[in-house]
């Protein structure tokens, strides 16, 4: 595998992963060409295309597109199958993943990719190993302060005057504003 | 710019849902969906660590608050995007200014908030903004010995690598430290970023300490799973670091280990190692087959988590597949037998019905089968199981999944080109014109092109070039240049008759004109010229299909330069008789590009040597204002020299420089060579005809494959009809004859006869009586060495002795050659200088023909007026006498002229003629045998071109000669310069046998400059 995109239906980046030395230059361009490219492939479409030399294989979960670049021999099936697998453990790690799992958790689908996949390949393919490995590194880990706020005293003097809401109500509202359909209803 | 999309990508989820749209969403069908909803708000003591989510909230703000009703614009105004984008950047601005302080600060940061602003930092550049500091803290935070610490410190290092020569010690450094911990967490975490990384100077420094860990015996199974990947990424990065030794031995072993996911590291590891050093890996394939056997035959329960859907170890086996793949069939008729029992196996799971009914199960199953598929045909030696892959994968021709269709049609593609199996695909023909007619996804219908494209032979040949021109009205733009060029790849190597092929290509430009290379289009031309048996029919095709009144300029172009070749061979019907043919091409005319009515032009003054009778209404045209003054350069010189060419040179001048085109050099065919370059190479089914030799579908008779090369044939300019592949440039093989310069040599012995890119020849010329010497100079122009250079002249009338030459010129240096020339008797055909040499490894021919004519060999002779006249009135016969009367290029200027005269090698006579404005010579041709006197006159008409010549009365007393002072009749002369303008005059009288006289005259003619208002006259007695 030379690299896998994550990107959403608006065409954001989500992640990014390069198995191949390339410039920064040259990712930003096979990331804008290859967004486009797949983002105008209509739902019914086969999840594989020929791009450059390469083969693109994809896959759409929910608002999200998996991508990943192979080469010309590498099998189209198992890796349609290694995005399932990586979207398996995300959903088992976060439980019921969503887009926002992976903004706000980076950091986290970064490691879990890395103990599944290493160098373009299949590290470990079983479920529970890999979940083992991330949740052994969250043991180590030491308890942080959620409260703590990062940015005291840097706030935006719009937001003061928006008055008292915090950051969290914010969102809420944004999320909320039509009446709720639940989620696990229409997503199960 | 991307929280807000988040937020309205949730609204739109929802809304779309609730509207009752869920059904069309992609994701319901898969097992699993990735689902919508509200991150948990974390909540404190959550063992899992949310470093920055603050920040990315507040991102998320700016954005929502600027837009307040963003979620419900399904549009999302570019207005209030920008604004939000630039919200974005001023916070993060701000941001990044903090951070800054806060790493430049006096106080020691702690480790916590380190790690909290290389995190934020991170984020920040995943947004996609530059981040140009921070390196320096998260390479300290390497040296923490708190995990998540180390852990954030790594993924910044991954993903923002620094080349940083400092920097990457550093890096190292740490890595060191932690792959020497012995704590196999804190080491998957080093060989983790190894492998990220990958660069050079990670290869430098670990390298050699990997394969060490990756085979010590201690070594916890998740680190060997590591080691073995992170070695895999260094040896392609840089293979030349990665030492082989005495571990590769271990390494294979490891496919025995008993933890399966070191089996599948591993695996992959010795893949790509043993592509490079298949000998050093042999023993791996007795295990890899063990291995999979082992797989294959286990109940689906046995491997318990490495099972993914009912299907054993898919991962595992496709690597394995994959290894085995880099070997030929086993030796060992027992591994052998085993091996065949595997691929049976997996052959016989596809029949079995799915113990699930989720895709993945489908999918991973298929895997290991198109795997399987892909290691029979490597072997390409079991004709079962060909067919039996065939048989399989002509069922997934008509599965409901689209995936497998396209999977399907793209291995079937690699089986066409195996014996055993081609003739099994075939039987497939219909099921895949079928997909390509109804497949609405463009690139399952590019896979069934490339699959017809494979499967054709002579046998199915005509129909499936049929059904591609009749998918390619309908096909889509992205593919239809590639149609094209397999159409007419497949229609030339399969043409049993031509006429076929001559039709196919042109319906290939009636339907997708616009898609024609110009390769395709060269490629039918030169089979039309190298088969003459195709020729009449293709004039008569292309006739007929000029006559639609709207047809693509590539046709235009074949016809026109097929007309023009071949245009007499259908001229005897009245229906397309030269004049209507040349009207038909000149219709079209107006409508076509500069290239192609250049072309056209070209084909015009063919047909003035096909058909004399259409002479005067080509010469029209080419005369009309719009040709003549085209703003074009190249049409006007065109049509400029043209002009001048039908106007002056004789029929048989005309014959020979307009002759049809001789037979092009057979090549690879360029059209090949383009598609191989559309697609990559590999990428291409193999057309190589040896191997399906048995099912007779080529021979090697067809000897029609390669014609067509665009890398052309050169004429370095020599000959301007040549030049109709105007590309062509390069002076590959050129055998031409360089005439470029030759008439500059009429009047002068010294200059540059030749020259291109690479070669310049000049010359430096003396005569005396019958005898010349000529120094020929080869100067190269370019920086490197000609090899193996040589030179010799070929002369049928002229004895030329020439010394020889150093094989080797140095580059920008310059080489004299010396040629002594010796004139035995009168002669017309000028030598030829044929060199070779070798430069960059491609060998260049030149040949150049020398300017040694005639009228070198005159001794000026100087006389009186009366002898003059006296010797000149007693040359009165017929044979006696060359006469010739042309336009003038340029005004007549005494001086000019006079240098011209004494240049031609005759005396200048002053005072002989009693025109004043007349010129006056004479000399003696010296041959070896025989001396000829030659009286010579030249008459300029000063007065303006008055008639045509084509209405004046043609002059037959020959005691008209001197009629001095009487312009008016000099045209009375022209009697034997029939065809001429009659706008000038050039005449030389001569007794010598052979009628090459003229040809003299010509060359003088040609290049005294006369202009289109001055008449000259130029009389040439012996």
């Amino acid at each position: 595998m030379q690299f896998m995109l994550l990107f959403s239906r608006q065409g954001k980046l989500r992640l990014q992963k390069w198995y191949v030395p390339l410039s920064d230059k040259e990712k930003k361009k096979i990331t804008r060409e290859l967004v486009q490219t797949v983002l105008a492939r209509k739902p019914k479409m086969c999840s594989f295309l020929e791009w450059r030399d390469l083969k693109i294989v994809y896959k759409r979960y929910a608002s999200l597109y998996f991508c990943c670049a192979i080469e010309d021999q590498d099998n189209e099936l198992i890796t349609l199958e290694i995005i399932h697998r990586y979207v398996e453990l995300l959903d088992k790690y976060f439980g019921s993943v969503c887009e926002l799992d992976i903004i706000f958790n980076f950091e986290k689908a970064y490691f879990i990719l890395d103990e599944f996949l290493l160098g373009g390949e299949a590290q470990e393919t079983s479920k529970k190993n890999v979940l083992k490995a991330i949740e052994q590194a969250d043991l180590l880990q030491e308890n942080i302060d959620f409260q703590m706020r990062l940015f005291a005293g840097s706030r935006d003097p719009a937001q003061r005057a928006g008055g008292n809401r915090t950051d969290i109500n914010t969102i809420f509202i944004a999320i909320h504003t039509p009446p709720s359909a639940s989620y696990s209803a229409v997503c199960s | 710019m991307f929280d807000l999309e988040v937020l309205v990508t949730t609204e739109r989820e929802r809304s779309r849902k609730r509207g009752g749209l869920a059904l069309g969403d992609p994701a319901a069908s898969s097992g699993l969906r990735f689902k919508n909803r509200r991150p948990e708000v974390p909540a404190s003591g959550d063992n899992k660590v949310k470093i920055c989510h603050c920040f990315i909230r507040k991102l998320l703000c700016c954005s929502v608050r600027l837009n307040p009703d963003a979620t419900f614009l399904s549009g999302g105004g570019s207005f209030k995007k920008g604004k939000s984008k630039e919200a974005e950047i001023k916070r993060i601005n701000k941001e990044l200014a903090n951070i800054r302080s806060k790493f430049k600060g006096d106080k020691a940061l702690d480790g916590y908030s380190k790690k909290k602003y290389v995190c934020k930092l991170l984020f920040i550049f995943l947004l996609g903004h530059d981040i140009d500091f921070g390196h320096m803290e998260a390479v300290n935070l390497l040296s923490s010995n708190k995990y998540t610490e180390k852990q954030i410190g790594y993924l910044f290092i991954s993903v923002l690598v620094n080349s940083n020569s400092d920097l990457i010690r550093l890096i190292n450094n740490g890595i060191k430290n932690d792959l020497a911990s012995r704590n196999p967490t804190f080491m998957n975490l080093a060989l983790h970023c190894i492998a990220n990384v990958g660069s050079r100077e990670m290869a430098e420094a670990f390298a050699s300490e990997i394969p060490r860990v990756l085979v010590a015996g201690d070594t916890m199974d998740s680190v060997k799973q590591s080691a073995a990947l992170c070695l895999l990424r260094l040896n392609r990065t840089s293979p030349d670091l990665v030492p082989m030794g005495e571990w590769t031995t271990r390494v294979v072993h490891l496919l025995n280990d008993q933890h399966l996911g070191v089996v599948t590291a591993a695996t992959s590891l010795i893949t790509t190692l043993a592509q490079k050093n298949p000998d050093d890996f042999k023993t791996s394939v007795s295990l890899a087959v063990a291995r999979l056997s082992r797989i294959v035959t286990s109940a689906s329960i046995d491997l318990q988590d490495y099972t993914y859907y009912f299907v054993a170890a898919p991962w595992l086996s496709v690597k394995l597949l994959r290894l085995l793949q880099c070997y030929p069939p086993p030796e060992d008729a027992a591994l052998r037998s085993r091996l065949t029992e595997c691929l049976e196996t997996i052959l016989n799971k596809a029949q079995e019905p799915p113990k699930s009914k989720k895709v993945q199960h489908s999918n991973a199953k298929n895997a290991v089968l198109f795997e399987a598929i892909a290691l029979i045909i490597h072997h390409d030696s079991e004709p079962t199981l060909l067919v039996r892959a065939c048989n399989q994968l002509g069922q997934f021709l008509q599965h409901r999944e689209t995936n497998l269709r396209y999977l399907a049609l793209e291995s079937m593609c690699t089986l066409a080109s195996s014996e055993f199996s081609h003739e099994a695909v075939k039987t497939h023909m219909e099921t895949v014109i079928n997909a390509l007619k109804t497949e609405r996804d463009v690139s399952v219908r590019q896979r069934a092109v490339d699959l017809l494209y494979a499967m054709c032979d002579r046998s199915n040949a005509k129909q499936i070039v049929a059904e591609m021109l009749s998918y390619l009205e309908t096909a889509d733009y992205s593919i239809r240049e590639e149609i094209v060029l397999k159409v007419a790849i497949l229609a030339e190597k399969y043409a049993v008759d031509y006429t076929w092929y001559v039709d196919t290509i042109l319906n290939l430009i009636r339907i997708a004109g616009d898609y024609v290379s110009e390769e395709v289009w060269y490629r039918v031309i030169q089979i039309v010229i190298n088969r003459d048996d195709v020729q009449g029919y293709a004039a008569k095709t292309v006739f007929e299909a000029l006559q639609a009144p709207a047809c693509h300029e590539n046709l235009v172009k074949v016809g026109g330069y097929i007309l023009g070749e071949f245009g007499n061979l259908i001229a005897g019907d009245s229906r397309s008789s030269p004049l209507v043919q040349f009207n038909l091409l000149h219709s079209k005319f107006h409508l076509c590009s500069v290239p192609t009515r250049a072309l056209l032009l070209s084909a015009y003054i063919k047909f003035i040597n096909l058909f004399p009778e259409v002479k005067a209404t080509i010469q029209d045209v080419l005369r009309s204002d719009s040709q003549l003054r085209n703003a074009d350069v190249e049409l006007q010189q065109r049509a400029v020299e043209y002009l001048r060419l039908s106007c002056i040179a004789s029929t048989d001048i005309l014959a020979t420089v307009l002759e049809e085109m001789p037979p092009f050099p057979e090549r690879e065919s360029s059209i090949l060579a383009k598609l191989k370059k559309k697609k990559g190479p590999g990428k291409l089914p193999d057309m190589d005809d040896s191997r399906r030799s048995v099912n007779g579908s080529t021979d090697s008779t067809h000897s029609f494959t390669d014609v067509l090369n665009l890398n052309p044939a050169p004429s370095s300019g020599a000959n301007l009809l040549i030049d109709v592949f105007s590309e062509s440039s390069a002076p590959a093989a050129a055998t031409d004859v360089s005439e470029e310069n030759f008439p500059r040599f009429v009047c002068k012995n010294n200059g540059v006869i030749y020259e291109n890119q690479l070669l310049q020849i000049g010359l430096k010329s003396e005569y005396r009586q019958n005898l010349g010497r000529m120094y020929v100079f080869y100067g190269n122009k370019t920086s490197t060495q000609f090899l193996s250079f040589s030179s010799s002249v070929s002369s049928s009338d002229l004895n030329v002795h020439s010394k020889a030459v150093d094989p080797v010129i140095e580059g920008g240096a310059q080489m004299q050659q010396i040629l002594n020339i010796e004139c035995v008797s009168d002669f017309s055909d000028a030598p030829v200088l044929n060199i070779q040499f070798r430069y960059g490894g491609a060998l260049q021919n030149i040949a150049v023909k020398l300017p040694v004519m005639l009228n070198k060999f005159f001794q000026p002779t100087e006389m009186m007026s009366q002898d003059f006249f006296q010797r000149w009135k007693q040359l009165g016969a017929p044979q006696q006498e060359v006469q010739k009367i042309f336009k003038a290029k340029h005004p007549m200027d005494t001086e000019v002229a006079k240098a011209k005269i004494l240049g031609f090698g005759v005396a200048l006579l002053d005072g002989v003629d009693p025109n004043p404005a007349n010129f006056v010579g004479a000399g003696v041709v010296h041959t070896k045998t025989t001396q000829v006197g030659c009286l010579l006159r030249l008459e300029p008409n000063m007065q303006a071109q008055t008639p045509n010549g084509n209405a004046a009365p043609p002059a037959t007393d020959p005691s008209f000669p001197f009629g001095a002072g009487l312009p008016g009749s000099h045209l009375g002369i022209c009697s034997r310069c029939r065809g001429e303008q009659g706008d000038g005059f050039v005449g030389l009288k001569g007794t010598w046998p052979k009628s090459h006289e003229l040809k003299v005259a010509f060359d003088l003619a040609s290049f005294l400059p006369p202009d289109g208002r001055v008449c000259e006259r130029l009389l040439l007695r012996t």
